[in-house]
């Protein structure tokens, strides 16, 4: 074949490969590619990778055997020192990440190099309580969604950067404690956001917006009002100032068309004494109708907690053998230190199992209600809970591998807290803890300080556990508790990072590690991975910069 | 809250904003405000974030009163401090607690001779054996340069008796022992996920990767031995009194 057939014949497929992906594949991101957005691996189009929450990716280029020889392809240096959160999208070739607080990017995912970058500049009344930080973004049509720190939502055209709406729902002010922090989750036509802030006593709710207009469509109250069900359980006017807040991505089910949402702590967080009651829905998963916001189940993991142990964790969504039959469920690792199994049709409670070290709860009565152990109340002098403040786990992604069927827990283990109670009046806008954690914390550390912790006051984990008895299968060990999110692919590499600033691959079925390389910079957000021109890469957040990676390729 | 009542009986030296100069009651208010806001990431000792020591006075990013005020009430954008909805006045009582802290984590009540102290110290104690003063002395052990400034005389005076008794963290001694066999201890400086970094008695800087080595223990005590019977009181009290007055170079 001559060199000029070769380049025609090179053409023709080109060609036929471009009417081809033309023809299957929307320019645009239509509700149904998020839908479906297993089907397209190259692409990473939802927070969590698909509606399911697993970041699992069928990607399988890089393997267990090659994973060592991935090299740094490109780097984002993001002009922000806040903590990177941000999972960034990838969607045809370009990636869109959040440098914090609020600054949208687009890259190209090859090549790193700079589309347009929008700038925002948040209201100076916003004063988020843990880090004026962003986790990403979700993406319909042309048109990208992000939640600000001040509360506000925003519509920003994906090709331009250019603002096409900018909204913030009524009664949410920044001035009040209310914030957005996580990557917007879009259902149909509808962009869906739950408020952070459960630090200044605010009063939670998850709302709709309707994806043209930023019109507000539905509204869930995470802290029931007067007249609605749940209410009750806020003794007196505590209800005003529940907290309940939102700050972690919630998942999908098309079948029963739920979305599912983890609630954070009630306020003030250390003190229940102003609250009396279960204070629903705190420290909950709520499944809500995805058209309408109408809750449809809930279930508490930690009623009247006074720990700290917001329920702001991913839902991910599994479909698994279940006492002899394929059930669709949910698993949850929560900070309070237990692994859950719930029916997700029915919010039924089918299993809870410490995954760490606990000693506030001792088991589960028959519906699933946690039994408390006594004399666990926080107290004036101080009452030691494990785990500690921060949990056994926390907002950081987990993975679910249904080729492994292993849950993969970014984990503190053995961690503990002395938890004082205090007095505190209500001041809107002010923090509204009514105490707080007090040493042993367990490990604090990180961020290029010295550590010198031993692992008997606690250390950071990938624990693997087998998804449907929540055994532990395997250990990958920290000295510092992790920050990282976890991703595995159809190949059983598993990607994460830690604190003392490395990323690194293990085995997902043996936790043997398969590569690393030092970064400098803690890992705070979680890996993802993508094709381009058929490549695979990995793209993970350390310190304040994307770093993507791919297989070296040969000269 | 009540011990800080019945300790705050001093004057807040050089602490006043506009018109209102800072009493007692304004650092109790200070630390029921401090425990309620900071507390839960600082610490009730304001000790609990890496390289900083709001009890002892050691900041990062601020050298003066108001500047600590500004940072409460406005943050520091890239560290995780979030600004807060206070007053100035507000602000300023949690200052005048930080000061509360600072002077009682120096509580001088020594009251030997701290000449006669630095005899024994550098004499018959051989504690520069281990210890650094003002560029004097090994490496191997805590530098004692600004001991003064941040502990306590009866801290001082239990750590030379007892020196298991409490061990900063920054001050653990580890052993390791590599897959060849050689073994080296020294006092821990870090370690992460992969390595160790560690100084050792002959003052030489010293990386190990983890999976090199057979053997990575923190020592269950401390290397440096009591005093109990080898000093007699007036010569522990003149050491603990001269170990009172380093308060750093500057």
């Amino acid at each position: 074949m001559g060199i000029t057939t070769m380049r025609l014949t090179r053409l023709r497929t080109s060609a036929l490969l471009f009417v081809l992906l033309a023809g299957s594949l929307p320019a645009q991101v239509t509700y149904e590619r998020l839908l479906h957005a297993a089907e397209e691996p190259q692409n990473w189009l939802i927070y969590s990778g698909t509606y399911l929450s697993q970041r699992y990716s069928t990607l399988a280029q890089i393997t267990p055997a090659n994973v060592k020889n991935l090299e740094l392809q490109w780097m984002f240096q993001a002009r922000s020192l806040e903590k990177f959160e941000a999972t960034p999208l990838v969607v045809n070739g370009i990636m869109y990440t959040v440098q914090a607080p609020n600054d949208v990017v687009a890259l190209d995912a090859a090549t790193g190099r700079v589309f347009w970058m929008y700038r925002y500049t948040p209201s100076s009344d916003a004063r988020p309580c843990c880090g004026r930080v962003n986790r990403g973004l979700a993406i319909l049509g042309d048109t990208l969604f992000m939640g600000t720190i001040d509360a506000h939502l925003l519509a920003i055209d994906a090709k331009s950067g250019q603002v096409l709406w900018n909204v913030q729902p009524a009664g949410a002010t920044a001035a009040s404690g209310y914030a957005y922090a996580h990557a917007p989750l879009v259902i149909k036509d509808k962009v869906i956001m739950g408020v952070a802030g459960g630090e200044y006593g605010i009063r939670g709710f998850i709302a709709a917006f309707d994806a043209k207009t930023g019109k507000e469509v539905w509204r869930f109250n995470t802290v029931p009002h007067p007249g609605e069900p749940g209410n009750e359980t806020w003794g007196g006017n505590s209800w005003q100032q529940g907290g309940a807040s939102v700050w972690v991505t919630g998942s999908y089910d098309s079948d029963t068309n739920q979305t599912y949402w983890g609630i954070g702590n009630p306020g003030p967080d250390w003190n229940g004494d102003p609250r009396p009651g279960d204070n629903l829905y705190s420290c909950s998963v709520v499944a809500l109708d995805a058209d309408t916001g109408k809750l449809k189940w809930h279930y508490q993991f930690s009623p009247h907690n006074e720990y700290d142990y917001d329920s702001v964790q991913i839902p991910v969504l599994v479909e698994m053998e279940w006492q002899g039959r394929p059930r669709k469920l949910m698993i949850w690792a929560n900070r309070n230190g237990f692994y859950y199994v719930i029916d997700r049709a029915t919010g039924q409670f089918l299993m809870g199992k410490p995954f760490v070290q606990v000693n506030w709860a001792n088991g589960f009565d028959e519906k699933g209600r946690p039994m408390p152990v006594p004399g666990k109340a926080p107290s004036k002098e101080g009452t030691l809970i494990m785990p500690g403040n921060q949990g056994g786990t926390n907002y950081y992604s987990p993975s679910y591998s249904p080729r492994t069927g292993l849950f993969y827990i970014p984990t503190w283990e053995n961690t503990s807290s002395l938890y004082v109670k205090a007095e505190q009046e209500f001041t809107e806008g002010e923090q509204f803890g009514g105490g707080g954690p007090r040493g042993p914390v367990g490990p604090i550390g990180g961020r290029g300080t010295p550590y010198f912790g031993e692992e008997s006051e606690g250390f950071g984990a990938v624990r693997a556990l087998d998804a449907k008895t929540g055994e532990k299968k395997w250990d990958f060990k920290m000295p510092q508790v992790t920050e990282a999110g976890i991703l595995t692919t159809a190949s059983d590499v598993l990607f994460s990072g830690s604190r003392d600033g490395y990323v690194f691959a293990l085995d997902a079925r043996s936790g043997e590690l398969l590569w690393r390389q030092t970064v400098g910079g803690p890992v705070q957000s979680t890996p993802i991975t993508y094709t381009v021109g058929g490549r695979q890469y990995v793209s993970i957040n350390a310190g304040n910069t994307t770093l993507v990676y791919a297989l070296r390729q040969s000269q | 809250m009540r011990d800080v009542i019945i300790g705050l009986f001093f004057i807040l030296p050089g602490l006043a904003f506009a018109q209102h100069e800072f009493d007692a009651h304004d650092a109790v208010a200070g630390g029921q405000r401090f425990m309620n806001t900071c507390a839960s990431c600082h610490g009730p000792d304001g000790n609990q974030v890496p390289g900083i020591d709001l009890g002892h006075g050691k900041f990062l990013h601020a050298t003066t009163d108001a500047e600590v005020v500004q940072i409460i009430l406005n943050g520091i954008s890239g560290a995780g401090m979030p600004a807060n909805k206070m007053t100035e006045l507000q602000a300023y009582t949690i200052v005048a607690y930080l000061h509360y802290l600072a002077e009682s984590a120096s509580k001088n009540t020594a009251t030997g001779d701290p000449a006669r102290g630095k005899t024994v110290f550098e004499g018959k104690g051989g504690c520069l054996r281990c210890h650094r003063v003002m560029g004097q002395g090994s490496r191997l052990g805590p530098d004692l340069s600004e001991i003064g400034s941040v502990r306590r005389s009866v801290d001082l005076e239990k750590s030379i008796m007892d020196p298991d008794a409490e061990v900063a963290p920054s001050n653990r001694f580890v052993r390791v022992v590599t897959k060849a066999g050689v073994t080296v201890t020294g006092r821990l400086l870090n370690h992460d996920t992969f390595g160790v970094e560690l100084i050792d008695a002959q003052e030489n800087l010293r990386s190990f990767e983890k999976s090199d080595l057979r053997e990575f223990t923190f020592l269950e005590h401390s290397p440096m031995p009591s005093f109990r019977g080898k000093l007699t009181d007036t010569e522990l009290s003149d050491v603990v009194t001269y170990l009172t007055t380093l308060k750093g170079a500057n």
